[in-house]
């Protein structure tokens, strides 16, 4: 719980300060990089990127690659081959779209919800709020998954099971969202601004909407790149509840089984799975670096 | 007089915003949160003291503790809970001492820094399902690079999924890498808080960076490494989707033996397969216990330490 007291920085891209000194002392601290160090963090990173490159590999060569000795290791010519076949062997076009809607309404609701409760939690004041704030932030440290098979029950006496309600309800807040938000916003929003703003005869709903919404913006959405790259990852409650409508986690998972798998069709798919979180990591992923390094965002 | 009415009413609305509003503003939160969070969770007690059958829809009836006693006496449960165990320290302590190493070596003056992070940071945000199919591909028998690489250095071919030590191996070597960035960053931000003056005093000293890291770095970075820890224990005892996808077949006994088949895959096979509620609820419920008197006892173990650094 300590790293996660440390609330990020007001501002756009809360980043740690720079310890950069424009003199190049040769004693400064951190060190300056080895050739060493750089040699060693290459090649981990290396066998961070190679699992992926090696889909690449794999899903642009024909099927009797995979099977070669030594390995091929470069890519072939043949991905987009390889792409119509996964979209000819399963119905994965729709589970793409069934994952989009997933993923993105309950990132929507997430940062909505997880905004609104911080608001209250930081800024507000009333009864319990303490209290009720400790059983919020307790509730994240729950082993949900635990849960699914009174989950389970209550979504077959809903009539839920097989749709994709059954994923996105129970998606739809997290304890982790409220901390996070009420962190941020105790820190991002000055009282006094609040305060001229109720002078001005302004609604509760109206600060937040017209100054509390704005100022979150920086952390809404490094929450909602988060909740975004785990709903669009998750496998284990899709799997269970949602049968034949799959989303795209449970559709990969699908075309991996059977007795004999064509792992070039399976590794199609998996290129195919990852690639818009890719997509998104390319382009925001230095803000989720910044977020865990703030120690406020835990998997 | 009018106007007088119309003033006290706007106060009167306006209390009610104030003193009435946040509240509506964390229900959502909570409703959602206790209808589908929370209350599943204490159901699952419930239904454990139930035989329970998904399929007869809804019938169940009250058997008490018989389901917890089934349990103790099932070789199966005490099978996975082994190989769940097993599968976490294998997969927990190389990865936090790999984590370690890494942030050491991020804790440089570097040029593409950030490009570095991320680098490090990518194989947790690929899915479970993605990295498990790519490792089971890798680790395979006959073509796998894995055996294909060892056979260079004179290892014969291992079938991996077949033995107990060599499917533990393959899941928390799947398990270490997609966690181990993730754990260096959360170091890398400790160890970044440091003071400085630390190893100047260390430098004049003539203590060796080596030394220095044993003596100064580790020591500083105790509570976060138990916290570390914490995090693993409750993520890593659930582990779950990897053993599930690393059997070929997708069958929830976790290999022909059930040799690399986890507590919560149990769970599932019970629930999922047999159709047995009451009895997946109560293995639900038991390592819900189980990883609880985990978090304890590292809870108790941080405060301890933070108070000795006092």
């Amino acid at each position: 719980m300590t790293t996660l007291a440390d609330p990020i920085q007001t501002g756009t891209t809360p980043s740690p300060p720079p310890r950069r000194s424009h003199r190049r002392r040769s004693f400064g601290y951190p060190r300056k990089g080895s050739v060493w160090s750089y040699g060693a963090l290459l090649a981990v990173v290396a066998g961070s990127v190679f699992p992926l490159y090696w889909s690449i590999v794999v899903s642009s060569q024909t099927s009797d690659a995979v099977t070669k000795v030594p390995p091929a290791l470069v890519p072939g010519g043949h991905l987009f081959d390889n792409i119509a076949r996964v979209f000819d062997t399963t119905d994965f076009g729709r589970a793409l779209v069934n994952s989009f809607i997933v993923s993105g309404s309950i990132t929507v609701s997430v940062v909505f919800f997880s905004t609104l409760a911080g608001f209250a939690f930081a800024k507000l004041r009333f009864r319990g709020r303490k209290a009720l704030l400790v059983v919020a932030i307790a509730t994240s440290m729950v082993p949900h998954q635990l849960g699914i098979i009174p989950l389970y029950i209550l979504m077959a006496d809903l009539g839920w099971t097989g749709r994709l309600t059954a994923v996105i309800v129970p998606g739809l807040v997290t304890a982790f969202g409220v901390f996070f938000m009420t962190q941020y916003l105790g820190r991002a929003v000055p009282d006094e601004l609040l305060e001229a703003g109720r002078v001005d005869g302004s609604s509760t709903f109206g600060l937040y909407w017209h100054i509390v919404l704005p100022a979150a913006r920086p952390a809404a959405a490094v929450l909602g790149l988060f909740t975004f790259m785990q709903a669009w990852n998750d496998f284990f409650w899709p799997l269970v509840v949602l049968q034949n409508n799959a989303t795209v986690q449970v559709a990969l998972s699908a075309l991996a089984s059977g007795y004999t798998t064509d792992y070039t069709l399976t590794l199609t798919g998996t290129l195919l799975a990852t690639l818009p979180i890719l997509v998104v990591f390319m382009l925001l992923g230095r803000h989720l670096v910044d977020g865990i390094m703030q120690g406020a965002v835990k998997g | 007089m009018a106007t007088y009415l119309h003033q006290a009413r706007r106060a009167g609305l306006s209390r009610l915003d104030t003193k009435g509003s946040p509240y509506l503003y964390i229900l959502p939160f909570f409703l959602l949160f206790g209808a589908f969070g929370l209350f599943p969770l204490l159901y699952t007690a419930y239904v454990s003291f139930n035989d329970w059958d998904l399929l007869d829809s809804g019938s169940h009836r009250w058997v008490g503790l018989a389901n917890y006693r089934e349990m103790l006496q099932d070789a199966y449960f005490w099978n996975a809970l082994g190989n769940t165990l097993s599968i976490w320290v294998l997969s927990t302590v190389p990865q936090l001492l790999a984590a370690l190493w890494i942030a050491h070596l991020l804790n440089h003056r570097l040029r593409a820094r950030t490009a570095l992070r991320m680098g490090v940071l990518l194989p947790n945000v690929t899915s479970i399902v993605a990295v498990t199919i790519v490792f089971t591909q890798l680790f395979g028998r006959d073509f796998g690079m894995v055996n294909w690489a060892l056979g260079l250095v004179g290892i014969g071919p291992i079938d991996w999924q077949a033995n107990t030590w060599s499917s533990h191996l393959a899941i928390s070597f799947i398990v270490a890498w997609r966690w181990t960035g993730y754990n260096a960053l959360i170091y890398l931000a400790s160890m970044q808080a440091i003071p400085h003056h630390l190893y100047e005093a260390a430098d004049l000293d003539g203590a060796s960076q080596a030394q220095q890291f044993r003596r100064i770095t580790v020591p500083m970075l105790r509570p976060t490494i138990i916290f570390t820890t914490v995090i693993s224990t409750i993520g890593g005892l659930q582990i779950m989707a990897e053993p599930l996808l690393f059997a070929s077949s997708q069958t929830p006994t976790g290999g022909s033996d059930r040799q690399f088949q986890t507590v919560a895959l149990f769970m599932y096979e019970q629930g999922f397969r047999e159709f047995r509620f009451g009895y997946a609820s109560a293995v639900a419920w038991t390592l819900c216990l189980v990883i609880a008197i985990f978090a304890i006892i590292n809870f108790l173990l941080t405060r301890r330490i933070a108070k000795d650094e006092d």
